[in-house]
């Protein structure tokens, strides 16, 4: 069920629900122009004497997850309406997030918020759960069936999309209050200590699970490595555990690489990975001591190859690089061409093996990052980072959480935090099987053109006009570079003229957060 | 396409869950007035503007009844066009039928020209369109749309009318614009689909006699196009003199070297020791008649060093080009076909003394005290032309201190 809500322009122009979910709505006001006051919040008071002395907080199960959860769950005080997290390090490898629910619906609650920190297509299950009313609505990136079922609004609620820092924001300002927040560990001891670099089921880091651990009422710990205390280095630490969950099996590593994160064989999109390589180096962005942040998909992966090489050629060095870690990151780690990753996932499992093993993989979080309300964060301090986007607009503004027909297909992950590197490349094809990339106006504004300064597609490089030192610095560069209104007039010859925007319901379906935690737009439903 | 006598049922294009930027068309023949049945996966972006162009296209062609049922998956305009035409010349038995192209989206075509470079040329199959949208963004010398063997038999009449429709309107950059059409009299049939599409250049497979060459060159008439005979068998290799003399519109000789050991009875290895004999004899009767000498293609994509030891077996030999199956391909064909900064160095020395020779009057080109031999002199100018086209010499060379840029 969508909703039908007043709604307000925002200063971008536009219109945004004027209320969220029961919550009063700020409109996007403008890069950096959001400032709470204020204090953060905190999670419950609670007593060591309450706990077990000697530290043994297992959940007595037999290492059935859903038994398990439903055990712990009862004791924790699931009830309707309650908010449940969950973390996607696991990707589409996930087990946790459908276990919850299965737990959920045997112990007859309803009306649940599910607040992950990303859900993948393996979370169809759920479908169900929706439909029956155990989960209410979901807050975070909608990939795959969730974010169509949402988008042909038969959701109850909105859904919320949030960056990865604006998770952490909304979490450390209040505006999202976790109940019982639920984390897969591949390795942990029966304390709470935990770690996701070791144990069969390993998947690198823990991140995306650090606010929930610390700000949750409620915490939950799913593993199925259980270690003799202390589990140590931790990346969760057991002070915030409320229970141990010991399974039989926590998530599938071996699908953590998914479509999204290996490298593309298109010849068009290596032509693209290749152009930006061939920026980066050519306009001195390539230079002793620089960094750069790779996201995930096809192309930047590629790019990341392709400046490797160019590197070594130039004998240059990078001070430090960013993940998401693949195994081309690990490559330039052990081949001495950086001294660091900042890791915040693994995207594959030589990311795994690395991060466990390399002093200089170094485990990240949106806390260290990308949160807006941390005294300054990693990801402003990145020279260049390469992202995609489902769509541009000649305003430079961009969209990576709708398809050009309207539907919600992709999550925001770090993309919007991402965008305030030093130089922020977005990387897409110019068009998708007659569907233009470049138009007019984005379906759904995800990103603001102010802090968007490079396009890059097949048919060349659009730089931002408000970046003129860019502008001066591509003079001469190995690289087509084409006003992006040129750009657009040749895609729309291809296609066959100017596209009809979607047509859409009136009802929103969900709400596209900034990181700041302001609506920067919304998501209409699209109709049948 | 098929069409069965008893159905009157015809189509065209391709379907299927994996087919992507494409269309399948099909017209059922009845009593009743037309239906159009389109099912669109662009219907928001696209579907009233195709539904009304379809209209537009059966009411010009006279297509007054049947059912008319149409599943897009995002083609482009020209392949709407081109799938039409192919499955009207069917249902209305006129395969005479054509349809208006779409608008040219090249600037402009480049002019034919014999002495053109043809390091790479680059295969794109001719019933898909996604490998020739961008494939002049890759840079190869030149493209080929292919109707032969990289078209299912099935997939033939498709095939004509795509490439015809291709060549009219995608933008095919600086790249010389090569057909290579079927053999024997499909490959006339495949010449006169085009006689209105704009190319340069046709690849003329599998040629084993002169005779094959003046069929073509006839037919040609007044039409400023080169050609390119392929040999493929022993018959045609051991007639490669004859074939290279057959017409002035011969510009080079290749091989296609998979039919060749096929015809020869032996395994293609990656050596290549059983098509030298082959591969030599063609390229002395290219040379013997002034055409260039084209080498076959590399097959495997992914062994990047495999390529670049062929092309220099191939250079080494004579050849002057090299055929690419993916675009990954060009730039290495490129790299290794490009004269060394020492060859170019020692051209531009001799291209000078010729340019001071010239100018003095004499006949005679020397380099310090050595007089250069007019070949020398002519090969010498080949390279400075060469570096220069692959960006390897600066424009103002002659006047520069130094002759290889970086």
């Amino acid at each position: 069920m969508s909703l039908t809500v007043d709604s307000v322009e925002t200063v971008a122009g536009r219109q945004v629900p004027v209320e969220v979910n029961g919550l009063q709505t700020v409109p996007f006001a403008g890069v950096g122009v959001q400032r709470p006051q204020g204090h953060k919040v905190g999670p419950p008071l609670r007593t060591c004497a309450d706990y077990p002395a000697d530290g043994d907080k297992r959940v007595e199960a037999g290492g059935d997850m859903v038994a398990g959860l439903k055990q712990a769950l009862e004791q924790a005080g699931l009830r309707d309406g309650m908010t449940v997290s969950t973390h996607h390090h696991f990707r589409n490898g996930d087990l946790v997030g459908n276990a919850l629910f299965d737990a959920a619906k045997q112990l007859g609650v309803k009306d649940l918020r599910w607040f992950p920190s990303a859900s993948f297509p393996c979370h169809e299950h759920l479908l169900q759960y929706l439909d029956d009313g155990t989960i209410h609505h979901i807050e975070g990136s909608m990939n795959g069936p969730l974010g169509d079922y949402c988008s042909r609004g038969k959701m109850r609620g909105l859904g919320v999309l949030r960056s990865h820092g604006g998770r952490y924001q909304s979490v450390q300002d209040g505006e999202v209050h976790i109940d019982i927040a639920v984390l897969a560990a591949p390795t942990a001891d029966a304390f709470g200590n935990a770690t996701g670099d070791r144990g069969p089921s390993a998947c690198g880091l823990l991140g995306f699970g650090l606010a929930d651990s610390q700000y949750a009422d409620h915490v939950i710990l799913v593993t199925d490595n259980l270690v003799p205390f202390p589990c140590h280095p931790w990346q969760i630490q057991g002070q915030n555990v409320d229970q141990v969950v010991v399974v039989d099996k926590v998530g599938l590593a071996e699908r953590i690489v998914s479509g999204t994160t290996r490298v593309t064989r298109s010849p068009d999109r290596l032509l693209i990975a290749e152009y930006i390589a061939r920026f980066v180096r050519d306009s001195g962005i390539m230079r002793q001591g620089f960094s750069f942040q790779a996201g995930a998909g096809g192309i930047t992966l590629a790019f990341a190859m392709f400046l490797k090489e160019f590197m070594k050629e130039a004998g240059i060095t990078a001070s430090f690089v960013r993940g998401g870690s693949n195994q081309v990151l690990v490559e330039m780690l052990e081949e001495g061409l950086t001294p660091f990753i900042l890791d915040g996932q693994t995207f594959d499992l030589e990311g795994v093996r690395s991060m466990r093993d390399n002093g200089g993989h170094v485990n990240t979080s949106p806390f260290t990052s990308y949160n807006y309300h941390g005294k300054g964060n990693f990801a402003s301090m990145v020279d260049v980072v390469v992202l995609g986007a489902t769509e541009v607009d000649v305003d430079f503004n961009a969209n990576v959480v709708t398809h050009s027909d309207g539907r919600l297909l992709h999550g925001i992950g770090g993309w919007q935090n991402c965008l305030f590197a030093g130089c922020t490349i977005l990387a897409v094809p110019s068009v998708r099987d007659r569907i233009p990339v470049v138009l007019e106006s984005v379906t759904t504004m995800v990103g603001p053109g102010e802090l968007i300064d490079v396009i890059a597609t097949e048919r060349g490089l659009c730089i931002n006009p408000a970046r003129q030192d860019l502008v001066e610095a591509a003079r001469g560069c190995s690289v087509p570079i084409l006003a992006i209104h040129d750009l657009k007039k040749q895609i729309d010859q291809l296609c066959g003229g100017t596209v009809a925007p979607p047509r859409l319901g009136a009802e929103f379906v969900a709400a596209i957060k900034w990181v700041d935690g302001s609506v920067i737009d919304a998501v209409r439903c699209v109709e049948s | 396409m098929e069409s069965t006598s008893e159905e009157r049922m015809h189509q065209s294009g391709r379907r299927g869950e994996r087919v992507r930027g494409d269309v399948w068309m099909a017209w059922q023949e009845s009593d009743q007035a037309l239906q159009l049945r389109l099912q669109s996966k662009l219907e928001s972006m696209y579907g009233e503007r195709t539904r009304a162009q379809l209209l537009a296209w059966c009411a010009a062609a006279g297509l007054t009844r049947g059912v008319l049922e149409v599943e897009d998956q995002g083609a482009y305009p020209l392949v709407l066009r081109a799938r039409f035409e192919a499955l009207m010349q069917q249902a209305l038995a006129d395969p005479g039928l054509r349809l208006d192209p779409e608008p040219s989206l090249a600037a402009s075509i480049p002019p034919v020209e014999r002495q053109r470079a043809r390091r790479s040329r680059l295969y794109l199959p001719g019933n898909e369109v996604k490998y020739m949208v961008n494939a002049a963004l890759h840079q190869p010398d030149a493209v080929i749309l292919d109707l032969e063997d990289s078209v299912a038999p099935a997939a033939k009449a498709d095939a004509r009318a795509l490439v015809r429709h291709a060549l009219h309107t995608l933008d095919f950059g600086d790249c010389e614009r090569m057909v290579r059409i079927n053999q024997g009299a499909m490959g006339l049939e495949d010449l006169a689909y085009l006689a209105d599409a704009p190319f340069h250049l046709l690849l003329l497979p599998k040629v084993e006699s002169a005779a094959q060459v003046q069929e073509v060159d006839t037919l040609l008439g007044d039409r400023d196009v080169l050609l390119m005979p392929i040999l493929e068998s022993a018959r045609g290799v051991l007639h490669a003199a004859e074939i290279a003399a057959a017409s002035a519109r011969n510009v080079a000789l290749t091989l296609g070297l998979e039919d060749l050991t096929a015809d020869l009875g032996v395994v293609k290895t990656a050596a290549g020791n059983e098509s030298l004999f082959a591969r030599n004899f063609v390229l002395h009767a290219a040379k013997a008649a002034g055409l260039q000498a084209i080498d076959s293609v590399y097959g495997d994509i992914d062994d990047e060093d495999g390529l670049r030891a062929s092309i220099r077996e191939a250079k080494a030999l004579g050849f002057e080009g090299k055929g690419c199956v993916h675009p990954r391909q060009i730039r290495v064909v490129h790299e290794e076909f490009a004269p060394s900064p020492a060859e170019i160095e020692r051209a531009c020395a001799i291209a000078r003394a010729f340019d001071a020779a010239a100018a003095q009057g004499l006949g005679v080109v020397s380099l310090g005290s050595k007089m250069i031999d007019p070949p020398v002199v002519k090969r010498a100018l080949t390279v400075v032309e060469q570096a220069l086209r692959a960006g390897l010499l600066a424009a103002d060379w002659r006047t520069a201190d130094s002759s290889a840029a970086d």
